[in-house]
C-alpha cells in the first residue's frame, strides 16, 4: 500500500476566511459564534451561529457564476483555490486523469432551495431561475472544482449527515492508497445558515440559545456553523519526488455504523471506530498525542464520546489532550471534518493544541483532558479526529508528523 | 375536551395506548415514552394549544416545563396559556 500525505490545505469559515486566520484564531481561543444575519431570522429560537460574517461573493465570483453556485460551492471552491496553490500542484493531461474531487456535504445547495421554495409557496411565483437544480444538487461543489481545475479521475460527493467530511476524505484516502489516484482534492463544505435550515434543526431541540461549551456541565446543545475546508490528498512518493511541502500524514482511517438509533449515539460504535484506526494506522493508544473530538456539546455527544475514548484507549486516556473546535467555528455539519481537520493537522505539524472553549465547570462524565480554554504548544506525533453523524455512522481519520 | 384530556391523547398516542390507560398520576416512563416520542409530545402539546414549550432535549428536566408526570405537564400548560394568551 502507498504512502499518503497532505500537501495542501484551504478553509473559509466564521473564524477566518483563509487558514492562516482559522489557525489563529484557533490558537487564541477565539469565538467565531455570534447573532444570525438572514432573511426571517427573527422567526426563530435558535439565533446564533458561526456565520462568515462579512462575506460577499461579488469579492471572489463573476455575476456569472454567482448565478450558478450556491453558498456550499462558492466555500467550497475559495477553500480548493487556497489548498491547491499551497500545494503548487499544476494538472497536466496524465496527472489530471489520475486526480478526483471527493466532498462531503449534508445540505448541499439548501439556500438555494430555501429561497425557491419562498419564491414559489411564499411569494406564488410560477417560474423559478433555469439554474436551480445544478445549483442545489449535492455534487455541485465537487464538480464545479473539477471543471475549473480539469480534473478527470473519480469526483462524487459523501452525505453521512455530520460525519460526510471524514467518511468523504477516508475515501479519497484509500483511493491514493491503493494506487487508484495519484492525487485527491477532498474535504467538505456546508451552508445551512438558512431560515429553513435553522428551523429545521430547532425542530429537534438540541440545539443551544446561548452558546456551545462542549464537554462543560453547563452545556445546552449544538450551534451551527458553516463553511468549507479543502485539502490536497497526495501519494507520498509523487510529493517527494517534486519537492513538496508535506503537512502531515495520513495514516489510518476507520468507518463503522452503531445499527441501533436514528439520532442517538452508541458508545459501542464510537469506541469500535476509534480502535479499529488505530489498528488500521499501526500504532497504538500511548502514541495518540491529540483527538480532535466530534464534541458537538450536546449532552449525549460528549458523555458517550468520552466513554467512547477511555473504552478505546484505556489508561492512556488518562493522558491524551482531547478538543473540541465546534466551540469556536460551530457544527458545519457536513463540512464540519473539513474544519477539524485543520486543528488535527494543525497538532502534529506544529504543536499546536487548540483548545475547547467555553469551559466553565467540569462534568465528572467527561472526565477527559479537554483542553480548557486555553490552547497549547506541545509536540506530538499521533493525532485522530473523530466525526460520529446521526444515523449512527461514524468515521475516524488518524495522522502523523512527517 | 379538557387539556387534561387532551394531554392524554396526545400521550397516549406517542406511547401506542389507550387514552384510558393514561391517568393524571402516570410518569412517562411508565408510560414508555422515550426521548424521541418526548420531542414530538412536545411539539403536539405546541401545536394543540398554539403555545411556545421551553424545552431542551439535552436536559428535560433543567427547564420550568414540569414533566415528571401527566399531571404536572397539565399544570405547566395551563400555566403557558395563561402567560401566553394573557
Amino acid at each position: 500500500m502507498r504512502r499518503v500525505v497532505i500537501t495542501g490545505q484551504g478553509t473559509i469559515n466564521a473564524l477566518g476566511k483563509d487558514v492562516k486566520s482559522t489557525l489563529g484564531a484557533m490558537s487564541n481561543g477565539a469565538c467565531g459564534i455570534d447573532t444570525l444575519e438572514f432573511a426571517n431570522v427573527d422567526r426563530l429560537n435558535v439565533s446564533i451561529g458561526g456565520q462568515i460574517k462579512d462575506y460577499r461573493a461579488e469579492d471572489h465570483f463573476s455575476r456569472q457564476e454567482i448565478g450558478l453556485y450556491d453558498p456550499f460551492t462558492q466555500f467550497a471552491l475559495i477553500a480548493a483555490k487556497e489548498a491547491i496553490a499551497q500545494s503548487g500542484l499544476e494538472f497536466p493531461e496524465e496527472l489530471a486523469t489520475h486526480t478526483g474531487v471527493i466532498l462531503g456535504t449534508a445540505g448541499g445547495g439548501l439556500t438555494t432551495q430555501d429561497e425557491n421554495y419562498r419564491s414559489v409557496y411564499e411569494d406564488g411565483k410560477n417560474r423559478v431561475h433555469p439554474f436551480v437544480v445544478p445549483r442545489l444538487m449535492n455534487n455541485a461543489a465537487a464538480s464545479h472544482i473539477s471543471m475549473i481545475y480539469g480534473l478527470n479521475g473519480p469526483s462524487f460527493t459523501v452525505a453521512s449527515a455530520c460525519a460526510s467530511s471524514n467518511h468523504a476524505m477516508g475515501q479519497a484516502y484509500h483511493m491514493i492508497r491503493s494506487g487508484m489516484s495519484e492525487v485527491m482534492i477532498t474535504g467538505g463544505s456546508e451552508s445551512m445558515l438558512c431560515f429553513g435550515g435553522i428551523k429545521a434543526w430547532e425542530g429537534l431541540r438540541v440545539m443551544s440559545k446561548d452558546g456551545c461549551r462542549p464537554f462543560c456541565a453547563t452545556r445546552n446543545g449544538m450551534v451551527q456553523g458553516e463553511g468549507a475546508a479543502v485539502f490536497v490528498f497526495e501519494d507520498y512518493e509523487h510529493a517527494k519526488a517534486r519537492g513538496a511541502d508535506i503537512l502531515a500524514e495520513l495514516i489510518g482511517f476507520a468507518m463503522t455504523s452503531d445499527a441501533s438509533d436514528i439520532v442517538m449515539p452508541s458508545q459501542k460504535g464510537a469506541a469500535s471506530a476509534i480502535r479499529r484506526a488505530l489498528r488500521d494506522a499501526n500504532v497504538s493508544p500511548e502514541d495518540v498525542g491529540y483527538i480532535n473530538a466530534h464534541g458537538t456539546a450536546t449532552a449525549a455527544n460528549d458523555r458517550t464520546e468520552c466513554a467512547a475514548i477511555r473504552e478505546a484507549l484505556g489508561a492512556a486516556a488518562d493522558t491524551v489532550m482531547v478538543s473540541s473546535t465546534k466551540a469556536m467555528h460551530g457544527h458545519l455539519i457536513g463540512g464540519t471534518g473539513g474544519v477539524e481537520l485543520l486543528a488535527t493537522i494543525a497538532a502534529v505539524k506544529d504543536g499546536m493544541i487548540a483548545p475547547t472553549i467555553n469551559h466553565s465547570i467540569a462534568d465528572p462524565e467527561c472526565n477527559l483532558d479537554v483542553v480548557p480554554n486555553t490552547a497549547r504548544q506541545q509536540k506530538i506525533n499521533v493525532a485522530i479526529t473523530n466525526a460520529f453523524a446521526f444515523g449512527g455512522l461514524n468515521a475516524v481519520l488518524a495522522l502523523r508528523k512527517v | 375536551m379538557s387539556v387534561e384530556d387532551k394531554i392524554i391523547a396526545i400521550v397516549a398516542e406517542q406511547a401506542f395506548l389507550e387514552p384510558s390507560d393514561v391517568s393524571p398520576s402516570s410518569t412517562l416512563e411508565e408510560l414508555g415514552v422515550d426521548s424521541m416520542a418526548l420531542v414530538e409530545c412536545i411539539f403536539s402539546i405546541e401545536e394543540e394549544f398554539d403555545i411556545q414549550v421551553p424545552f431542551n432535549a439535552n436536559d428535560p428536566k433543567a427547564s420550568s416545563f414540569d414533566i415528571s408526570s401527566i399531571k404536572s405537564i397539565v399544570t405547566a400548560v395551563e400555566d403557558l396559556i395563561a402567560a401566553q394568551k394573557a
